[in-house]
């Protein structure tokens, strides 16, 4: 079970948090332009890695707002708790197996059209 | 080396010997420089494949290289629910197949894989619910697979313990049956197929963990594993929670998470449920084995985990539930739980694919609910890597759908998704 420090509530039970999946996946800015490949890789693909994982939570049952947090996928070991909008911290080591782009934010598919996604 | 049959005779013979002259089941030879295909996980989808491959494609230049034990991922961590009364004719027709697979593979292994159609039970608790199973039992019936509804009496009839009592929270309404639905021995089916593969000539390499793929261009040329680097033209994943881990070694990726799923047993108990019992709205679904314990599944942890544990809340909610339905449950002391990492995909349909590496195929995505297609996913899957084709029955479960949009949503459709 995690213990989970809400950056405005402080230390909480998992149980009052929802997950919210991988983080620093960037809306495309001009979904128009982009092809099903680009589509499906924005909607559908993920690193799922084994090892460092960004991803996204929300305090449901107390604040009610997202925010990051860095935690290894093996030793479930929260390393950073970050708010929306900050940058992820910089990067200690690499995941120990697993996918190199979920350690940066996503820009898969043509950089031109889709801009790499800062955090959300 | 010929396995030697099993038989009622076998068994007198070696029981004069007590039992100390059983031959191994398959043999542990040290790997090949290279193979024709190299399957990558011993879990029962790769044996079934390595069998498959050999039994029907007469391809037994075979590797199926295993990080660790046979069956010591999903496939023995499972709570082993076999049935095939999915919503949509392209899985329809996928565990149907593999159902029907089931009905004779004791005989088809010479090994009892305990298959026990004993029937499956998913129940209603609200009129949504009952009209839903309604619509499926309807789909299912018109693919020609036994389906059919039950009154909340038919329901009380088939499991006495059952609550059924209008004034709880969730009354049972009703319930859907597939009668040819059951269980079976998750590790038998496992040594099984083991055993099956390795006398038609398949090395079964243990001990043997995959950390690269080998590509020469823009296809694949084997594998780098703990033992050394192995040679192959064609490489097959089926390494179910650790098939993202694999794809990133090609450079690829998947649409899938990998999630803690927990099961729990009971301590044994004098026998009161004959057959599995499955409810959506209250999640819960348990069976009771042949030794006796209760076998009873939670949902996945939300978070993405490699870890093998979940989290305690989960078994909590799990346990409040099947004591509503079972109240004698609850005098109950559970033995033991534990975990499994299950792959999920959005659509919660397994992809048995070819990839954008030549050579390099996945079958993975089974999710909380891929025991049951074990024998079907190993033939279609043989089909797809001897053939460099799907067969018509996996030709759907590409992994192109997550592209053209063609998606198989047994989401909702699936009722729990075991
Ligand atoms: C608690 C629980 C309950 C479930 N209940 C049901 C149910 O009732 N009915 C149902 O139909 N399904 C159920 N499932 C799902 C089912 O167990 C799986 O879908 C199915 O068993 C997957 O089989 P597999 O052979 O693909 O995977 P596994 O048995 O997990 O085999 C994959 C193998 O790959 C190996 N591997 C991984 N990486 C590597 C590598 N790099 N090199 C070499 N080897 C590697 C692993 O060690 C593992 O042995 C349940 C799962 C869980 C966890
Ligand atoms: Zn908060």
């Amino acid at each position: 079970m995690l213990l989970i420090d809400c950056p405005w509530c402080g230390p909480r039970d998992e149980n009052e948090f929802q997950y919210g999946g991988e983080a620093h996946i960037a809306r495309p800015k001009d979904p128009a332009l982009l092809s099903d490949a680009q589509w499906a890789d924005y909607l559908f693909m993920r690193g799922n890695p084994k090892g460092r994982h960004r991803e996204r939570w929300m305090h449901r049952s107390g604040c009610r707002r997202w925010f990051n947090v860095e935690r290894d996928t093996v030793s479930h070991a929260i390393t950073a708790v970050y708010r929306m909008g900050e940058a992820p911290p910089a990067t200690a080591k690499p995941a120990a197996t697993g996918d190199a782009t979920s350690a940066e934010p996503r820009s898969s598919g043509d950089p031109g059209q889709w801009p790499a996604g800062g955090a959300e | 080396m010929p396995a030697a049959r099993y038989s009622i005779f076998s068994l007198l013979r070696n029981a004069a010997t007590y039992h100390r002259e059983w031959q191994a089941a398959w043999r542990s030879p040290d790997p090949k420089p290279a193979y024709d295909v190299i399957i990558v996980g011993g879990g029962g989808h790769g044996l079934a494949t390595a069998y498959y491959l050999a039994k029907e494609h007469r391809i037994s230049n075979v590797a199926v290289l295993e990080k660790g034990w046979l069956g010591g991922g999903n496939t023995g961590r499972n709570t082993t629910i076999v049935r095939s009364n999915y919503l949509w004719d392209e899985s329809a027709h996928l565990y149907e197949h593999s159902l029907k697979l089931w009905e004779s593979l004791s005989q088809e292994l010479n090994f009892n894989v305990m298959f026990s159609p004993r029937g499956v039970l998913n129940l209603a608790h609200n009129l949504h619910d009952l009209r839903e199973l309604q619509r499926r039992v309807n789909a299912i019936r018109l693919n020609g697979i036994d389906s059919e509804i039950l009154t909340t009496a038919q329901v009380k009839a088939m499991v006495p313990i059952l609550n059924c009592s209008p004034n709880i929270r969730y009354p049972v309404l009703g319930a859907s049956l597939q009668r040819r639905g059951g269980v079976a021995r998750h590790d038998a089916v496992a040594w099984g197929f083991a055993r099956g593969a390795d006398a038609l000539g398949v090395d079964i390499i243990q001990n043997c963990e995959v950390t690269g793929i080998r590509r020469e261009g823009d296809r694949v040329v084997g594998v780098e594993t703990t033992r050394g680097f192995i040679g192959a033209a064609k490489i097959g994943c089926v390494a179910a929670g650790h098939s993202s881990v694999l794809a990133s070694m090609a450079g690829l990726r998947l649409p899938i998470e990998s999630h803690p799923l927990q099961a729990l047993v009971s301590e044994p108990i004098k026998p009161i449920l004959h057959t599995v019992v499955m409810s959506a709205a209250v999640h819960v679904y348990v069976s009771q084995s042949d030794k006796g314990e209760l076998v009873i599944g939670a949902g996945i942890d939300a978070f993405n985990s490699y870890a093998q544990r979940g989290s305690l809340p989960i078994i909590e909610e799990i346990m409040a539930s099947a004591c509503v339905l079972f109240p004698m449950f609850s005098r109950l002391k559970m033995l033991r739980s534990w975990a499994g990492i299950v792959d999920v995909c959005p659509d919660a349909s397994p992809i048995i694919s070819g990839t954008p590496v030549k050579g390099l195929y996945f079958n993975c995505g089974w999710g909380t609910g891929g025991f049951k297609a074990t024998p079907g996913s190993g033939w279609v899957f043989a089909h797809t890597l001897a053939q460099d084709r799907p067969h018509p029955l996996n030709a759907a479960f590409s992994l192109e759908r997550f592209t053209s949009g063609a998606l198989i949503d047994e989401h909702g459709a699936a009722a729990v998704a075991h």
